[in-house]
């Protein structure tokens, strides 16, 4: 007993004497890509300030920058950013990078999607084939942008038959639904190219200009929360707006592809 | 097939080399757990002997609903436990949201119920033993309840274990309470969901064999421990 009570007690002074830590929200998909893993060590050697991550969807970053139960996020849904940012739960939007989805699918290609002439028409193709699609389903940056590419091809998801599996999952977990499915998928190619259990799948479809996914900082407003650490979002921000920053982000690669393409601009 | 044969070579290897990122988690989980149990017992079993020795009018009805309550549904808790510990919820100001103290909240509401329940019904048969005994010795309901605890400490103990067991494996409730932060909340269970997600399963089979493994040491020490204690006292 008095071992464990040491122990926890250990375990209480490590978690308490974190001097300057913030918290910050951010989707699956830029965990996954393991962009953090490179950046997190940096900003603790750069600025001694320790990033904890709360990996989770789109959808619930803005409920936890709403509820103030972090300091800043980074996600990437434009719509839902600029509303997080009109209703006051953010104090800005700063655009940071971007990377770019792609279409994922079993590599014999039943719905010819490879020679798609752009997304409108690798979706109406799956479509037209019904064959397997794996939809994230959980209100992520990453659903947003398939919903919005089916109704942009004219399609209406929710009046998809049996073919269209929306899972509810991160995008990890959707991607292993899709493997075990060999089915088609959204994905971005940060998580794609970090995958390991790519069983059948092949990258089918990329490059259209829609496919680009902007990821911005928002930090969360101090005005509603006072506990916010506003000072160490803006460190933090003017960190990721960096020289040193763009140029961890545009070296970041995966089997020597680029995955990140820094955009910020300096003020 | 392969993944698993993967798990295991990689769960040994990561034990043998002392691999100082898994010890962290893992001594996390059992910190985690082991608070939340202890906090529970000590819920639990006076809870247990107060519903075994004492006639009152609700006494049934909490009984079934205590029962009911231990297929308690983690998520749900680790939800509720969120909303009311959330910067916006009612006790937002403790700051306790993805601390490993949000992490215990939740394991004791989801253990205690277990714990109870079949602690009550062990010292409910030994009641019918004691009654008229205890009744006749004229002692207090206090010390009535002390000497149900103390004899049925065995029974007590397989109660105790299975909240154990349900705490080590619980993932739903501590990863909404804790947010599975790296270095802070991270445990075994939302190290194996995490790695699962990533499509990592070798790695996420590795800390499954070792969270197995790890519960299976803590079960037998402290049999190990119960016994040496029996053997002394009696």
């Amino acid at each position: 007993m008095k071992r464990f009570l040491f122990v926890a007690t250990l375990l209480w002074a490590t978690a308490a004497q974190a001097q300057d830590s913030m918290r910050m929200a951010v989707t699956t998909s830029f965990h996954n890509s393991g962009l953090a893993d490179v950046l997190l060590p940096e900003i603790q050697a750069d600025l001694g300030l320790e990033v904890q991550l709360l990996i989770v969807g789109t959808g619930q970053a803005l409920r936890l920058g709403e509820a103030g139960d972090v300091d800043a996020i980074l996600v990437h849904s434009r719509a839902a950013e600029e509303a997080f940012v009109a209703n006051g739960y953010g104090t800005h939007r700063r655009e940071i990078m971007y990377n770019d989805f792609v279409i994922v699918g079993p590599s014999n290609d039943p719905a010819a999607i490879s020679d798609a002439a752009d997304a409108n028409d690798s979706l109406q193709g799956i479509a037209d084939a019904k064959v397997p699609f794996v939809s994230r389903g959980d209100d992520s940056g990453t659903h947003k942008k398939e919903l919005s590419l089916w109704i942009d091809a004219g399609l209406d998801p929710t009046g998809f038959g049996d073919w269209y599996r929306a899972v509810g999952a991160g995008m990890g977990a959707a991607l292993n639904t899709a493997s075990g499915l060999n089915a088609y998928i959204l994905s971005d190619r940060a998580s794609w190219l970090n995958f390991s259990n790519k069983g059948d799948l092949a990258l089918l479809f990329s490059g259209d200009p829609v496919l680009f996914n902007q990821y911005a900082y928002l930090p969360v407003n101090p005005a509603l929360h006072d506990h916010v650490k506003s000072d160490l979002a803006s460190r933090l921000e003017d960190w990721l707006t960096s020289e040193r920053a763009a140029d961890l982000i545009n070296g970041y690669t995966i089997d020597r592809e680029t995955l990140f393409i820094f955009n910020a601009k300096t003020d | 097939m392969v993944d698993l044969w993967d798990g295991l070579t990689q769960a040994f290897w990561l034990v043998l080399t002392g691999d100082p990122e898994l010890a962290e988690i893992a001594l996390r989980s059992l910190y985690v757990t082991l608070t939340a149990l202890a906090i529970a017992c000590v819920i639990a079993f006076p809870l247990a002997a107060f519903l075994a020795v004492r006639r009152f009018r609700f006494r049934r009805l909490i009984i079934a609903i205590l029962n009911a309550l231990m297929g308690l549904p983690p998520v749900v808790v680790g939800l509720i436990v969120y909303v009311l510990l959330s910067r916006s919820g009612p006790l937002g100001v403790l700051g306790l949201l993805f601390t490993p103290t949000a992490m215990i909240i939740a394991q004791v509401i989801i253990i205690v119920p277990l714990i109870a329940s079949i602690a009550h019904q062990s010292l409910r048969d030994l009641w019918q033993e004691y009654h008229d005994l205890l009744i006749s010795m004229n002692v207090s309901q206090r010390q009535k309840m002390r000497t149900l605890i103390w004899d049925a400490r065995r029974a007590l103990l397989t109660a105790a274990l299975a909240g154990f067991g349900r705490g080590i494996g619980e993932v739903g409730a501590i990863m909404i309470v804790g947010g599975n932060i790296d270095n802070v909340t991270r445990v075994l269970t939302t190290a194996i969901a995490l790695e699962t997600g990533k499509g990592a399963f070798a790695l996420a089979l590795a800390l499954g064999f070792v969270l197995i493994a790890l519960t299976i040491a803590i079960n037998l020490t402290i049999h190990w421990l119960g016994q040496t204690e029996r053997e002394g006292r009696w």
